[in-house]
């Protein structure tokens, strides 16, 4: 078990420092640095910046060093907690994303949840009633899912949702909590919003999941140890949730590893379209207006808790399953 | 060596062969046992209806990207204010006989809210032909041509005939969805190729060689898997330099998109080749002093070039919904050049969706191909391997 540990932990530090170094790649692609970017934003504000002021700056970020010496730079920063300036705020980066990285976190932990809650009865459903209507509806439903993308999902039943009911389905909060600080009643506001952004972003995933459950169990269902229960005279529910969902339940759970990338790449998206409050509509409009600093902390801060994520669903995993507990002491 | 000299159960059962398959007649199977590899496949691919159904219909689309100067009537770039965003124009197909046509509109602009609005006008037919002349387009970028599916009589088509109606800049839906269809599935094409050279490359690399490559790749491919793509892209997209022509942005969509999807073609790849490994007849070519070269060349890559091309199949859905997104977003393909994501861009919200809800078209185009993708790739994945059960 330590050893699993011990390997999955060494993976998610070589996967964050991998993330850093893209994360300050992409700060560095495009051309010119962060200095011209802010001289260009100064004199488009009818500001003036001085040549001394210029070289001044240049020598603060260490621009004028060779790139890994920059980067070693901006790691220390990134440590200390600090990203930068958001050129089109003039406000630090930390403070312009604030609470929209942890909704980010919440719209696709959220995604996640239901994405289970939908796909392991519906599943275990599709299997025990193989070839009934329900399966078949099921299956179709499946393909659909698998075939619109997330975005294309949100702008349909945003279509609708303005056509037959006019109303707007988008956003995170109502319009009286939006700007208000946390309380219970914002919380509560939140979970009332929250199912429908957490349905389009888990709909792919939740089709391929009723699949893989639907065909696990069906390779279970067929096997001796379920007929030995059911002749033990054990009652139907019994025989199939204890045994056979549990087994198939594996192979499924080590999927999660990659439902949450998948999962907040796909919210970064969908929440342009739903107008969610969360870091995508701020990363496109920095990527745009190329703003770096800003675009690259996203970037990274978003990778690096998604890979947290992923570790802790690694924990979650040993705990469900003992075979990886006992796996090396052979 | 430690195996008891005569194994319990090695002398007695003789498989009856012939039993197993008792319902199929003696001609039938002799036609099996004699079939190659390539048409065993063929026959079980052909049983999968719904697979069938997506090849036919990933050809139709192919067969659009071919001709679709011919299926456009408009150039796609021809714009005109005075018809934004025009409703779409129904085919009318009979009219005394079989006369296709549609109604012409009138266009006025509401003095309230300053939009403008379109009547049709059922008095005014504008008769359809079908094979018509139109602008010159070189046919397959070489045969100069002119004829186009549906164009209009006594007028220049692109003037008269909006059979999905027109954009925001007064632009041909229907034109742009074919220059579009195009666009999308050439990209997506090109970007699972490059995917795929990457893929058996180092997929290959990894399942044959072994040892600290294989470790080595099987962790890039797991720190590959568990970033968020989408961020990542936008930021390598983003950093496109605004000066590129259309075909450079192509390329380095194209290019950013395959970099990420490669990583399961590999471990498709990585798959077949430490099963293969084990098999007898690697191990005969091997004694037999085969090379290494023709090992893999003669022997592998024909016996797990089935599993590869399912494998294509099934990610190139991906490969389009990627390119897709990017350019919806507006970070991806840029004007003038036309795809879908492109197209969708226009529908991007929801005030723009309720007034004219015909810009949601390109979705339908996008929604059906994957469909078609998804199932060819499910058959094809079922027939790659036809000794299996």
């Amino acid at each position: 078990m330590l050893a699993y540990l011990a390997r999955r932990l060494a993976l998610a530090v070589l996967t964050i420092w991998a993330i850093t170094i893209l994360s300050f790649v992409i700060i560095k692609l495009p051309p010119g640095d962060y200095i011209t970017s802010y001289i260009a934003q100064m004199s488009a504000s009818g500001g003036f910046v001085s040549e001394a002021e210029v070289q001044a700056l240049r020598r603060e970020y260490g621009l004028d060093q060779p790139g890994y010496v920059q980067y070693l730079r901006w790691m220390t920063m990134v440590l200390h907690g600090r990203f930068g300036v958001a050129l089109e705020w003039k406000r630090p980066v930390s403070e312009v994303i604030g609470d929209r990285l942890w909704l980010t976190m919440v719209v696709s932990v959220a995604a996640i949840v239901v994405t289970w809650a939908l796909a392991i009865p519906i599943g275990i459903y599709s299997a025990v009633r193989q070839y009934s209507t329900g399966d078949y509806v099921a299956t179709f439903v499946g393909f659909i899912g698998l075939a619109v993308p997330s975005f294309m999902l949100a702008l349909i039943l945003l279509y609708l949702g303005f056509k037959y009911f006019n109303a707007s389905i988008g956003g995170l909060f109502s319009d009286r909590y939006a700007e208000a600080p946390w309380t219970l009643a914002k919380v509560w506001d939140l979970a009332r919003h929250l199912p429908l952004p957490a349905l389009i972003l888990g709909f792919a995933g939740t089709a391929q999941l009723v699949r893989i459950m639907r065909a696990n169990l069906l390779d279970e269902l067929g096997k001796p140890y379920v007929v030995t229960a059911r002749a033990r005279g054990l009652s139907e529910w019994r025989v199939i949730l204890k045994y056979p969902v549990r087994v198939a339940l594996n192979p499924f759970a080590s999927t999660i590893g990659y439902l949450l990338p998948y999962i907040v790449s796909g919210s970064i998206i969908v929440s342009l379209v739903l107008g969610l409050p969360t870091v995508g509509p701020l990363l496109l409009r920095a990527l745009i207006a190329q703003d770096m600093f800003l675009a690259g902390t996203i970037v990274l801060l978003l990778g690096v808790l998604t890979v947290v994520g992923t570790f802790l669903s690694d924990l979650l995993l040993l705990w469900i399953d003992p075979r990886i507990r006992l796996e090396g002491k052979q | 060596m430690d195996r008891p000299p005569h194994s319990p159960g090695g002398q007695a059962i003789v498989e009856p062969a012939a039993s197993s398959h008792p319902a199929i007649p003696e001609e039938a199977e002799e036609r099996i046992s004699v079939a190659t590899q390539w048409q065993l496949m063929w026959w079980r691919f052909r049983r999968h209806k719904l697979a069938m159904v997506g090849s036919v219909v990933v050809l139709l689309f192919y067969g659009l990207v071919l001709f679709a100067d011919f299926f456009a009537y408009a150039p796609p770039t021809a714009s005109e204010a005075q018809r934004s965003l025009l409703p779409p124009q129904p085919l009318h197909w009979l009219d005394g006989g079989f006369r296709p046509h549609v109604y012409g509109f009138s266009g006025r602009r509401d003095p309230v809210t300053l939009k403008r609005v379109y009547t049709p006008d059922p008095a005014k037919k504008i008769p359809v032909r079908f094979f018509a002349r139109g602008f010159e387009y070189r046919l397959l970028g070489l045969i100069p041509a002119d004829r186009h599916l549906v164009g209009v009589e006594g007028a220049a088509t692109e003037e008269t005939l909006f059979l999905l109606g027109t954009d925001e800049q007064g632009r041909d839906l229907w034109s742009r969805l074919m220059y579009g269809t195009r666009t999308s599935l050439t990209i997506g094409l090109l970007g699972v190729t490059i995917s795929l050279v990457l893929g058996v490359l180092l997929g290959g690399i990894s399942g044959f060689c072994g040892g600290g490559f294989d470790t080595v790749i099987q962790r890039v491919i797991e720190i590959l898997r568990s970033i968020p793509t989408i961020p990542l892209w936008l930021g390598l997209a983003a950093a496109l330099p605004s000066s590129w022509t259309v075909g450079q942005v192509y390329f380095a969509i194209t290019l950013i998109i395959s970099l990420i999807g490669w990583t399961e073609l590999a471990r498709v790849v990585r798959g077949r080749f430490l099963s293969l490994r084990e098999e007898e007849f690697v191990m005969a070519a091997e004694l037999a002093g085969s090379s290494q070269a023709r090992i893999i060349l003669t022997h592998l890559v024909p016996s797990f070039s089935s599993h590869i091309i399912a494998a294509t199949t099934l990610a190139l859905p991906a490969m389009i919904i990627s390119e897709t997104s990017l350019s919806f977003l507006g970070l991806g393909l840029r004007p003038p050049a036309v795809s879908w994501g492109v197209l969708l861009q226009q529908a991007q919200n929801v005030q723009a969706l309720a007034i004219s809800p015909w810009l949601l078209i390109p979705a339908i185009p996008v929604i059906v191909v994957i469909l078609a993708f998804n199932f060819m790739g499910d058959g094809l994945r079922d027939a790659a391997d036809p000794y299996g059960h």
